[in-house]
């Protein structure tokens, strides 16, 4: 993948996750604070489908946006081919396997086997 | 009757000597002998006008011939005396001691560059960064022969189109942009701002047909994105171009913002 189009998809998912998280956070102003993170609380919202969504597109969006800025922080650091192509797949596999473990605990919680 | 004053009456009397001293500490460094840089201290006078690449050559005239440095056109325009001049990137014969403010002036080799001998770097790199984003304009044949057939000898510009990359054609080359860029510390395949501002003033100009060309070439992992906009560059030009704002032009064309 060229670079430039690397980059539109980290400045574009830092935006997106922006707005996402505000989103997510107002949500939580909707009842006290300490409430809204309680354990039954926490629960419920995973109840809600749109919700659920949301809260997979901001791990996605953080997940590929973190990883990819830890890339461009390792390829600053140090260079080489062998070194640049390990950190490529490197953060590629730890991008999806964040992305597989949130999913996991998302669809776990929502299907009520918390 | 009125008094007449002589030529030699305007002239005004002879100054008092306004020469000063500072000591000016130069780094020395053969990579083939020493394991790190020394500084030797040599005290110097200098008047308002003296620049510091005058002072270094006083020390070689008069203490240590053997100190390494590279100058030649002594004018800011062949940019061959760039180093580290009290810690900041500048041109040794464009900086004059009596604007340093400071009793002591400490001169090093430039940042970001291999060196050769004391004050002498490699430009290895700059010229190679700077070769790799095709330093010319690009045309392909087809419109230089229409041009020529045409009894047209010239590719006329507008001012406008002029003014769109003339500061980047000032660049001479003398690397204090890449000697002050905190990526190119740490990057060593790092392109460079030196590079992408030339990039520009080639992008940018009406007469070249190479932009898809020069796009490619630093739309790479190594390329324009590890640019973080320090800004450091442009700070230190000693010929007013400003790589900083030509690496974001150019970003502008690969985001889609600039076509």
């Amino acid at each position: 993948m060229k670079e430039s189009t690397i980059m539109k998809i980290h400045y574009g998912t830092a935006l997106a996750s922006v707005g996402l998280v505000a989103v997510h956070i107002l949500m939580r102003l909707t009842t006290g604070f300490s409430d809204s993170l309680s354990y039954e609380n926490v629960l419920a919202n995973y109840q809600s489908i749109p919700y659920v969504i949301m809260l997979e597109l901001i791990l996605i969006l953080l997940a590929v946006h973190g990883f990819n800025g830890l890339r461009v922080i390792l390829l600053e650091l140090k260079q080489g081919r062998v070194y640049e192509k390990a950190v490529s797949y490197g953060v590629v596999i730890g991008m999806i396997a964040l992305i597989g473990y949130g999913s996991r605990t998302i669809i776990m919680t929502n299907m009520g086997m918390v | 009757m009125a008094q007449v004053s002589s030529v030699a009456d305007e002239q005004p009397p002879n100054p008092l000597s306004t020469t000063k001293s500072i000591l000016l500490r130069i780094s020395r460094f053969n990579p083939e002998f020493d394991d790190s840089n020394k500084f030797m201290e040599f005290t110097v006078s200098y008047e308002k006008w003296t620049t510091v690449l005058e002072a270094i050559l006083d020390v070689k005239k008069h203490h240590d011939h053997s100190v390494a440095v590279r100058y030649s056109c002594r004018q800011a325009t062949c940019g061959s005396c760039g180093m580290l001049i009290n810690g900041k990137p500048r041109l040794a014969c464009f900086t004059k001691i009596s604007e340093l403010d400071s009793n002591v002036v400490t001169v090093e080799p430039m940042n970001n560059f291999p060196v050769i001998r004391d004050l002498a770097v490699k430009f290895e790199r700059l010229f190679d960064t700077h070769q790799k984003i095709k330093p010319y304009l690009i045309n392909d044949d087809s419109e230089l022969d229409s041009e020529l057939d045409s009894n047209k000898k010239e590719f006329l510009q507008t001012p406008k189109e002029v003014e769109n990359f003339i500061q980047f054609a000032n660049c001479i080359k003398c690397g204090l942009c890449n000697s002050a860029c905190p990526t190119m510390a740490t990057d060593s395949s790092f392109v460079g701002p030196q590079a992408l501002a030339q990039a520009y003033r080639y992008v940018a100009d009406s007469r070249d047909k190479g932009k898809d060309t020069r796009l490619n070439i630093i739309d790479e992992s190594h390329g324009i994105w590890r640019c973080h906009f320090a800004g450091s560059c442009s700070q230190v030009c000693p010929k007013g171009v400003d790589p900083a704002m030509g690496i974001q032009f150019l970003r502008g064309y690969l985001l889609g913002f600039r076509s």
